[in-house]
């Protein structure tokens, strides 16, 4: 205190650049974090890049002990898992953002709105453990067989469960993204302009056709972002994947088999690989990933945020 | 208050500098052995503190490599390779012997069912498909087998457990050895992967039908039925820690190096699956801290052995305790 009484009044204008210098520094920061971590990844994959080149995305076999890595059961396990999770989580968690916006009294709207968000701080390990103990013997017992008895002459429903594989996986993902879409598909619904509520009402529609012509036809592309954030999480997930999924490389039409993600195949060796050319493998895959979910996140970003931006006009 | 804060910070920096951190990380297959001996060695010795890391036997050379830790722990020996990456001799002391279990969850099997090599390595190469497969049936006479799917479970993560498994199967099975080998991690032609004991074992303990391999101690605990497992003296053997002990009689060092295998051992009682593992102690200038830390190698490998029963792992037997005594001793 006594050196800046020291120093004397600083000008407004001063003031103002000095301001402007510091924040502009601690926000370059975050943009340096990424160019570093990617440089970073870029250097521990280079080993690997540069032995197998782009065929590593497109090569579906994992050695590790032949030193022979292809990534594409990894890149098959992560989008089939997402895109599942994502046909799960979807509908409810649009429908119960219009629930909350549209339907609910302010006062227990909030309340619920909390909760469902609240979701998100569970850890994703004590997901991973009540998939393992509670999820996945479900889905063997039960799912597996109403699945099998209607859905049974497609491909993607045939083959032996046991409770662990891409379905247990796709249903923990989708709890686990609902209250990232949820949020925000609320945010996209309460921006909906209210003088357009309220002249659909006026020109005699239901509520339901009001919901339908005024919120949910100019929330379209907000929806869409909603999901694709949604996507976004569900593509880096983890710790409750890997414990859930069976973390077999393969690519396979049932959704009850076991399969892998490259976020739990990075997650399972990187502690004990074992050569060198492992490790940058994996970094590789971790590149890759990288690359996939900041693509997804900023398409996501880019909608919500014209989105919001129309809205506010 | 704040003077409070002052003294209490001093007393923690000034009880620190008596104290003698040792840092060692690697395998977490002897974890719960590696932190009774610490716990217990901290109560005679209060002014050493050792902070152990189970990251895993890969993770563990790594961190030695990199020189961030005092010591390291591995199940299996270093690779040539690693070796000459360090810049000093490496050794390796072999600490306590451990048994890979095979588990299996089928309400109908009686506890003890009798396998081979061979037929475990086909169960595990996809070939054997049923419980009730001729060949188990050969091996079980007057049992009778459930006609069910057998659910192969195996680790996901890198694992010394896994090295050890299949270095056994390499050993009894040629179509295993040429097909897959052995690692920490493989390329496994069936089943599922699960992450860590802590999976295998919930995998197994909810799946009828399942069979894996596993930690001795994990599947005591966890009351997890366990295959008698054919060792090449032709005697089915329980996994127990006499029967590891004995696996280790006829044990013969590699050379100067006090590392070897134990697997498929022709001792007469062995388990064929039982396996040493080891702290990693570079050969820096002695120090201190060195002093200490080959004081407590000498303390566990002798007083410490006691603590091995209890905890599902076996003892050094005495013949190749004081070889490693006299080696140890001898820095």
């Amino acid at each position: 205190m006594n050196l800046l009484k020291k120093l004397g009044p600083i000008s407004p204008s001063k003031q103002d650049k000095l301001a402007y210098i510091t924040l502009r520094f601690f926000s370059l920061i975050v943009i340096i974090l990424l160019i570093l971590m990617i440089g970073q990844l870029f250097y521990a994959s280079r080993e690997a890049f540069s032995e197998f080149g782009f065929k590593f995305i497109f090569d579906d076999f994992w050695n590790p002990i032949d030193d022979e890595f292809g990534a594409l059961p990894f890149i098959f396990g992560t989008v089939v898992t997402s895109l599942l999770a994502l046909l799960i989580a979807g509908p409810v968690s649009i429908a119960v953002a219009l629930f909350i916006t549209e339907y609910l009294p302010k006062s227990i709207s909030s309340i619920l709105g909390t909760f469902v968000e609240l979701i998100a701080a569970v850890p994703s390990i004590i997901f991973g453990l009540w998939g393992l103990y509670y999820l996945a013997p479900f889905v063997k017992d039960l799912l597996t067989p109403a699945l099998k008895a209607v859905f049974g002459f497609l491909p993607f429903f045939q083959g032996p469960s046991f409770g662990i594989g891409i379905l247990t996986a796709s249903i923990i993902l989708a709890i686990m993204i609902i209250p990232t879409i949820t949020s925000v598909a609320r945010e996209v619904f309460r921006s909906v302009n209210i003088l357009h509520k309220e002249a659909a009402l006026g020109l005699g529609a239901t509520k339901f056709e009001m919901i339908k012509i005024a919120v949910l036809r100019p929330s379209f592309s907000g929806m869409v972002g909603a999901l694709v954030l949604g996507l976004g999480r569900a593509l880096g997930e983890t710790m409750a994947v890997a414990m859930v999924i069976g973390n077999t490389p393969q690519i396979t039409k049932s959704i009850f088999a076991p399969a892998s993600t490259m976020a739990s195949v990075m997650a399972n060796e990187y502690a004990e690989a074992e050569s060198d050319l492992h490790l940058s493998a994996l970094c590789l895959v971790g590149l890759l990933l990288f690359v996939v979910t900041f693509v997804v996140n900023l398409v996501a970003r880019t909608i919500v945020w014209k989105q919001t931006k129309g809205a506010s006009k | 208050m704040i003077k409070r804060i002052i003294a209490l910070c001093l007393l923690l920096a000034s009880s620190s500098t008596f104290a003698l951190k040792i840092n060692a990380a690697g395998a977490s297959f002897p974890y719960a052995i590696y932190s009774k001996w610490f716990s217990e060695y901290s109560k005679i010795h209060p002014e050493i503190q050792f902070n152990y890391q189970p990251i895993g036997s890969g993770g563990g050379i790594r961190q030695l490599l990199k020189e961030t830790v005092d010591f390291g722990a591995s199940d299996a020996p270093m690779k040539e390779k690693d070796k000459k990456k360090a810049k000093w001799p490496v050794l390796h002391v072999p600490m306590v012997l451990g048994a890979v279990a095979i588990a299996y969850n089928h309400p109908q099997i009686p506890d003890e069912l009798k396998l081979d090599g061979a037929t475990l390595a086909d169960i595990y190469l996809g070939k054997i498909t049923k419980w009730n497969a001729e060949q188990i049936a050969a091996l079980n006479p007057g049992v009778t087998l459930p006609s069910d799917d057998i659910l192969v479970v195996r680790r996901a993560d890198g694992s010394g457990t896994t090295k050890n498994f299949a270095d056994y199967l390499v050993e009894v099975s040629t179509e295993w050895k040429q097909r897959v080998g052995t690692g920490k991690s493989l390329r496994w032609p069936t089943g599922v992967g699960a992450k860590g004991n802590d999976g295998v074992t919930s995998i197994v303990s909810n799946t009828k039908g399942s069979i894996t391999y596993m930690d001795l101690a994990h599947a005591r605990k966890n009351n997890i039925k366990t295959v008698a497992l054919k060792n090449k003296s032709g005697i089915f053997i329980n996994p127990t820690v006499e029967a590891v002990s004995a696996s280790a009689k006829e044990f013969k060092t590699t050379g100067k190096e006090l590392t070897g295998s134990l697997i498929n051992s022709s001792a007469k009682d062995s388990y064929p699956i039982s396996a040493l593992t080891y702290i990693l102690l570079p050969m820096v200038e002695k120090d201190q801290k060195r002093v200490e830390i080959y004081k407590f190698v000498e303390w566990a490998i002798s007083k410490g052995q006691s603590y091995a029963k209890e905890l599902y792992y076996a003892p050094l037997p005495t013949e190749l305790s004081k070889k490693v005594l006299e080696r140890v001793k001898s820095l």
